[in-house]
């Protein structure tokens, strides 16, 4: 059994715990890197795609908790480049700073797999712990709102570390632009930390992709629209990205902002962006597309919303959460803005909303 | 749908209980019969099921105990004029009804709408070639198929698609006669039988090892479609599903595999246009993302059943509402009522269902599980690790495992034939694999069982070597909790070192080792939940709810339904609850069957989705503080129980343990009836087989053999000879080690009844006595009652009452009971007693309109009862159960009555006289009329004594008349002509199985020679191709002079379409109580 742990990547340490900034404790044990990390401590209620999320830009800075159970059951197929974005995940390495589970597979199959998750946590230097009550650790979060925390692995503390504070897009996103050839249709996408999802989703469709820096001065560029991505952190700390946009803006090139590109959106329009309480992290998330009467199942990781009551004239909401009633979405009355919370891109999620990339390209 | 909503409502539902179509359909029936009564609209129901909650005085406003086919149905159409129907909560049954009524013109004739999914839609997911067709419109894949029509054209098709491949029978329930075929020769075998039962049979691409994938899907008219739940067989394609062990959520799909499935069955739901509810079934390559659609069911099904449970997402609440054209998005969440129901359930546990067989039951059935369902039931266990679902589900079996492993009387004999051609046992057999040393590769080429299934499975094997290694230094708090971690019971950790149950509760409980409270919210903790759905979990480590102690009360459930315990027991559990609710104590309710309503979450203040063992009823009632627990409604389990929690100090609601077991116990009950002077069968307890045999030489056989704590006959016997007799010994020690075995006098040619009755502090209260139709000797659960009796003495019914009012007295009985007797010539012999409600506890409540249940629990809880009057009993009609078999599904099992129990379910039907009563019950459990033609082999001289005056008036009817060669000659030695056939084994013609291949008869009338013949005997062969093609058949004497006596007096027009209240119109009695003040 040891061997196969080691053999598998388990490495067994004495002492892991997750502390959060109340005072909480939860005992468990590492099954990634061996180091203390600090971070914003989030949950996730999806059941499936953990590699998918784990590599997510927008979870940069934070600890990201599993409330379903059994993780790494399939494994990881390898992440060697699969197309010219990169590999086959949302970015090219994990961005979570540690992952909590209730249980780690130990042995995983799949037709596809590489490695396990343990390794790939490894590899990466990622700490993970498994053995906890992830459901109580959820509850404590959807009662006190997202809370601080810190793994500490073998009494090494750390500071206490808030990833809203730091201008994260920085930390994620390209350094300068590059060019995904496709068609004629070229479309800047802005990488506040953009999902590969994303980036495929355009080039499926026949566009070509220029993507650019959060802080890129992209006007000068010869495109048809913009995507404003999605990414981690407080959206009103990309000021640099809301000017850019709201240049974009006077000049009416087509926009579409997805997530944290929604928010920036919502912001270079004037309106103004809150904290949730605990944010919308899961792959259930019914929205409602305003004057219809259709929802649709939509996949999201968002910690901040646009309130849509101070947005400008001339705009209105498109999509509305069925659960809670927080804005999903924006529509410009009369030009080529639109906006959702959501991930239309899926991955990991359902697919039932990536009909609005084509709405996008149509709009060019 | 034209958007304005339909007045009054018709519902069908699936009739009685058989394999492939359960109770499942109670549950949707009566979530669907809510929630239109919620939208205001009038309800009809038809349904023969009289166990039922859906059948209850308060659902519905109008039901109809009739037949649900054509017929029937279009006869209440007629007198009640709904302008609506639903066809998706009554199974495939009601699915297949709903067709023949549309083909027939009758829903356009009348005006009635199909709610829901459109009966275009329903043919289109129903007839294979229209399937693909509409498959291959979207771009979906199906496996490689097509419909075939002969036998000849089945053996071309198969060489097409190249061996082996999978014949699937259409229109068919449960895959009845599906099955993988290897050569032309096993296509010719299957395809002739499958065309006995459809006109049309498909020929397809076996996928035999693939992983097999489903998920529930739920649209509404506005297109709104989500995916409520996806669940991944255990048992990979090649076992059907409701074989199967099921897990929820899917553990071996990526995210991408998962939602290109998701997407697959959305694209198909819409295209098809189901409104409602609809299950889709993928097979997916392990080696690729290649997948096959399998099938749609346009309907509520055994799977969303399951996926309501697992979820908490009340699917065919929904379902119902959404085909009344409401939109998905406007309907809340019940769970908690906050948020839309236009949402994906997400589980922070995993969920496990494990199918119930009883093979072991029948005589001559292959124990081979494969395409063709033949389980009886199934339990659904909740954990928070694979292997604590696991092992907390096969417990909740009740077939004596203690978990996974652990269990001393579990041997195979070829390991590897187990693993890949499984039968129920095949579980089992992985661990035992793993400790031969089996590899993990080798097992799952053996089994396709996905390795990672594989991997928890030795990682119990591992757990349970480290108990057996610590056993002489006893167990670390590590272990322990590992091992409660990964499901182990305390017993089983007990018995592998070497301690004993007390002692490991004992132990765990000092070192705090206690399982968690957790709640089932639908959004994994996302949003808190309203309701009180939980579970017990070692993985936790605190409890979702607080505990209280508040004027509750524990009720236990029936647990898995399987032959000769269920939807009956979970009617007695759910009117227990609503009683205790309307006397205002809070309910606890104990059950894992997703099958029931009792696992409504709405029906009881909290429910605990968790085994009713010892251990977790005493880990509830620590944590509960209860006023008590009520034992004695959900049959054998909790029954058997009682002795156990009341040694271990609670409070047990009803008649002390003690006199449970006073009745349970042989011994002390025989000698009880003794001090009564109550006469029994005389009967020894056995210890040695020669004393067995001294016993049975000196009483005369035949001989009764039984372990002494049974139900339905479990390991029963009759034997004639000293032979059979030690054989029979054989198989009953197998069965229990820990209780003796009886031997008892069979007493031949006697009537039996039984009471069920309601005692209070040893005072009878309520009663009825039922008279079976059979004569004794036939398991009072496959025997056709009659209430109130009609061909009984009255002598032998006071009498039948002074005894049981002895009984009640002796044993201070204070709750429900039974007894059964034998009558013979005004003597009455006491053969069994049950302190707890029975079977027919539903049956006569409803037929009296008088709710014994909640009487007894008036009772239990000390609540004021008058003493009903008798004139309650004087009913101006007749009410007749019949029961329901199964045989069709278990291949080469024997149809014969006998002292096991055999039968799957039954129906209730009422009637002015005996006669119409009975013909509406046999032609709900597949009787049909008219008959032009029958096969008379009427078996031992005695029989066909019986029988000639009955073969007379079959004469008379001008009905065509069959006969084996005795039978033909006694027949004619009295007058009677009659065609002669040949014996199957003489194969010379006209030959019988000729006719039967033909079906030239409409009825089979053969009785066996003696009680349990073990041979492939002529006898065995008419009576198994009558099944196999679908011809009704009768083995009993006395039924079959009652049908032919009934046939005689009645036709089909004759029988009246009256509801339940026109017969009995004193309305709701049973459910507010009123029963009390109508009968005083």
């Amino acid at each position: 059994m040891q061997g196969t742990r080691e053999k598998t990547g388990m490495v067994q340490t004495e002492n892991s715990r997750l502390v959060l900034e109340d005072g909480s404790v939860f005992e468990g044990r590492s099954f990634g890197f061996p180091q203390s990390v600090s971070g914003e401590v989030v949950f996730n209620t999806g059941m499936v795609g953990y590699p998918e999320t784990l590599t997510d830009p927008s979870y940069k800075g934070q600890i990201l908790v599993t409330t379903y159970p059994l993780i790494g059951n399939y494994g990881v197929s390898g992440d060697d480049p699969v197309d010219e974005v990169g590999g086959p995940f949302e970015s090219n390495r994990l961005q979570v700073s540690a992952l909590v589970v209730s249980e780690v597979s130990v042995h995983h199959d799949h037709w596809n797999a590489s490695k396990s998750l343990s390794q790939w946590l490894l590899e990466q230097r990622i700490p993970a712990l498994w053995g906890i009550d992830t459901r109580s650790l959820t509850k404590r979060l959807r009662e006190k709102g997202s809370m601080l925390g810190k793994i500490l692995i073998d009494e090494k503390d750390v500071e206490l570390y808030d990833p809203n504070n730091d201008n994260v897009i920085a930390l994620v996103g390209v350094t300068s632009p590059v060019v995904y050839a496709g068609g004629k249709t070229r479309i800047v996408v802005i990488d506040g930390g953009c999902k590969n999802s994303i980036i495929r989703s355009l080039l499926a469709r026949g566009a070509t992709v220029i993507r650019v820096p959060w802080d890129y001065d992209f006007l000068d560029e010869e495109f048809d629209g913009v995507l404003i991505s999605n990414g981690p952190g407080d959206p009103k700390a990309c000021e640099k990205t809301i000017a850019q946009v709201r240049r974009a803006m006077e000049r009416e090139f087509p926009i579409f902002g997805v997530c944290l590109g929604h928010q920036i959106l919502a912001l270079a329009a004037g309106g103004n962006t809150y904290k949730l309480k605990y944010g919308h992290r899961s792959q259930n998330q019914p929205c409602k597309e305003i004057g219809t009467n259709r929802c649709y199942i939509t996949s999201q990781n968002h910690g901040y919303a646009v309130d849509p009551q101070t947005l400008p004239a001339g705009w209105e909401p498109w999509f509305t959460n069925a659960n809670d009633g927080t804005n999903e979405g924006l529509r410009h009355r009369s030009r080529p803005f639109m906006s959702v919370q959501f991930h239309p891109e899926a991955a990991p999620g359902p697919v039932d909303t990536n009909f609005l990339f084509d709405e996008f390209l149509r709009m060019l | 749908m034209t958007g304005s909503q339909p007045k009054k409502v018709l519902v069908l539902g699936s009739g009685a209980l058989k394999i492939g179509e359960a109770g499942e359909f109670d549950y949707s029936g009566s979530q669907a019969i809510k929630a239109l009564k919620e939208e205001g609209i009038t309800t009809i129901l038809v349904n023969p099921n009289v166990a039922t909650i859906q059948t209850s005085d308060y659902l519905a406003d109008e039901v109809y105990f009739l037949p649900v086919n054509a017929y029937f149905v279009e006869k209440v159409i007629e007198k009640e004029r709904p302008d609506g129907i639903m066809l998706g909560f009554g199974g495939q049954t009601a699915l297949n009804c709903g067709l023949e009524l549309d083909q027939k013109g009758v829903l356009t004739r009348y005006g009635v709408n199909v709610l829901g999914t459109s009966i275009q839609a329903i043919r289109e997911t129903e007839d294979r070639d229209l399937f693909i067709k509409k498959l291959t419109e979207i771009g979906v894949k199906a496996p490689r198929s097509s419909a075939v029509t002969s036998v000849s054209m089945a053996v071309r098709v198969a060489e097409e698609i190249g061996y082996p491949v999978m014949l699937r029978v259409a229109y068919a329930l449960g895959g009845l006669g599906s099955g993988s075929c290897w050569n032309a020769e096993e296509v010719r075998e299957r395809a002739t039988h499958a065309f006995a039962h459809s006109p049309q049979v498909l020929i397809e691409e076996f996928l035999k090892g693939w992983k097999e994938i489903e998920y529930e899907v739920v649209r509404d008219r506005f297109d709104n479609c989500v995916t409520v739940c996806n669940m991944e067989n255990f048992d990979p394609m090649g076992i059907h599903t409701g074989e199967s062990i099921v897990v929820a959520p899917s553990q071996t799909l990526t995210n991408s595999e998962y939602h290109m499935l998701r997407e697959v069955a959305i694209r198909v739901v819409r295209h098809l246009g189901i409104v409602g509810e609809c299950n889709i079934q993928f097979a997916l390559d392990r080696h690729s993302e290649g997948y096959r659609v399998i099938e749609v069911n346009a309907r509520l099904s055994r799977s969303s059943a399951l996926a309501s449970k697992a979820t908490g997402y009340p699917l065919a609440l929904i379902a119902a509402k959404l085909g009344l054209g409401l939109s998905l998005v406007d309907l809340k969440n019940p769970i908690n009522n906050l948020t839309t129901a236009c949402f994906e359930p997400s589980l922070d546990y995993v969920v496990i269902k494990i199918p119930r067989w009883d093979l072991r039951k029948f005589r001559m059935v292959s124990q081979r599980i494969g395409s063709g369902m033949k389980s009886v039931g199934e339990v659904m266990a909740i954990g928070r690790k694979f292997e604590e679902a696991l092992q907390k589900g096969l417990r909740m079996l009740e077939i004596g495992v203690c978990g996974l492993v652990g269990n001393d009387n579990f041997r195979v004999s070829d390991l590897e034939r187990e693993l890949c051609e499984p039968t129920p046992d095949r579980v089992f057999a992985i661990p035992e694999a793993i400790k031969r040393g089996l590899s993990i590769d080798r097992i799952h080429d053996l089994s396709h069982i996905d390795k990672w299934f594989l991997y928890k499975i030795r990682h119990i094997v591992e757990i349970e070597e480290r108990l057996r290694q610590r056993a002489s230094q006893g167990c670390s708090r590590e272990l322990l909790t590992e091992a409660k971690q990964a499901g182990f019971a305390d017993r089983q950790i007990a018995g592998m070192v070497g301690l004993t149950e007390p002692q490991i509760r004992g132990q765990r409980k000092h070192w705090n080792i206690v399982p968690r409270v957790k709640q089932i919210d639908t959004l994994a903790a996302e949003y808190p939940a309203q309701t009180n759905y939980l579970y017990l979990t070692y993985n936790g480590q605190d409890d979702d709810i607080a505990r209280e102690s508040t004027n509750s009360v524990i009720v236990l459930g029936s647990g898995a339904y399987r032959i000769g315990s269920s939807v009956e027991f979970d009617w007695c559990c759910v009117n227990t609850v609503q009683t205790l609710r309307r006397l205002g104590y809070r309910t606890v309710m104990i059950n894992y069957n997703p099958e029931t309503v009792s696992t409504d979450y709405n029906e009881c203040d909290k429910l605990y989705f968790d085994e009713v063992s010892l251990e977790t009823v005493l880990d509830i009632y620590e944590m509960e503080q209860p006023l008590g627990v009520i034992i004695s409604m959900g049959g054998q389990i909790p029954n058997n129980l009682a002795l156990k929690i009341h040694e271990a100090g609670l409070t047990v609601l009803g008649t002390s343990p003690l006199s449970i077991d006073a009745a349970e116990d042989r011994h002390k009950f025989s000698q009880l009836l003794d001090r009564l002077a109550v006469e029994q069968p005389e009967w020894k307890e056995l210890v040695t087989g020669e004393e067995a045999k001294a016993f049975a030489n000196r009483v005369g056989y035949p001989v009764l053999v039984r372990p002494s704590y049974v139900l339905s006959g479990a390991a029963m016997g009759v034997a004639s000879t000293d032979s059979e007799l030690l054989r029979f010994l054989d198989r009953a020690s197998e069965v229990s080690q820990r209780y003796p075995i009886m031997i008892s006098k069979f007493v031949e040619n006697a009537k039996e009844l039984e009471i069920d009755a309601v005692a209070c502090a040893g005072e009878v209260v309520v009663w009825a006595i039922s008279e079976h139709v059979e004569n004794a000797g036939v398991h009072s659960g496959d025997a056709t009652l009659v209430l109130p009796p009609q061909r009984t003495y009255l002598e032998t019914m006071r009498r039948t009452r002074k005894v049981t009012g002895k009984i009640a007295k002796a044993l201070n009985i204070h709750g429900p009971f039974n007894i059964q007797f034998i009558a013979k010539d005004n003597d009455v012999k006491v053969i069994e007693c049950n302190l707890r409600a029975s079977r027919s506890f539903p049956f006569v409540s409803k037929i009296l309109k008088l709710n014994f249940v909640d009487l007894a629990t008036k009772v239990i809880m000390g609540h004021p009862v008058p003493k009903i009057h008798g004139s309650v009993f004087d009913v101006e009609y007749v009410g007749v159960k019949a029961p329901q078999f199964s045989f069709t599904r278990l291949d080469g099992a024997d149809p014969t009555l006998g002292v096991e129990m055999a039968s799957t379910g039954e129906v209730a039907c009422l009637g002015d006289d005996f006669e119409e009563a009975f013909l509406k019950a046999v032609l709900s459990v597949g009787y049909h009329l008219p008959v032009r033609s029958m096969l008379l082999s009427t078996g031992p001289v005695e029989a066909k004594a019986a029988f000639l005056e009955s073969a007379r008036i079959l004469q008379g009817l001008g009905i065509t008349l069959y006969a084996t060669k005795g039978t033909s000659e006694f027949l004619r030695a009295n007058d009677i002509e009659t065609t002669l056939l040949h014996w199957p084994l003489e194969q010379e013609t006209p030959n019988i199985l000729e006719y039967l291949t033909q079906r030239k008869f409409d009825l089979v009338v053969n009785i066996p020679k003696n009680y349990q013949e073990e041979e492939l005997t002529n006898d065995y062969m008419i009576r198994r191709h009558a099944v196999n093609f679908g011809i009704p058949l009768i083995t009993n004497i006395q039924f079959a002079q009652r049908f032919v006596e009934a046939l005689s007096r009645k036709g089909l027009d004759d029988l009246e379409i009256k509801s339940w209240r026109e017969y009995n119109p004193q309305h709701r009695l049973s459910s507010i109580g009123g029963a009390l003040t109508a009968g005083s």
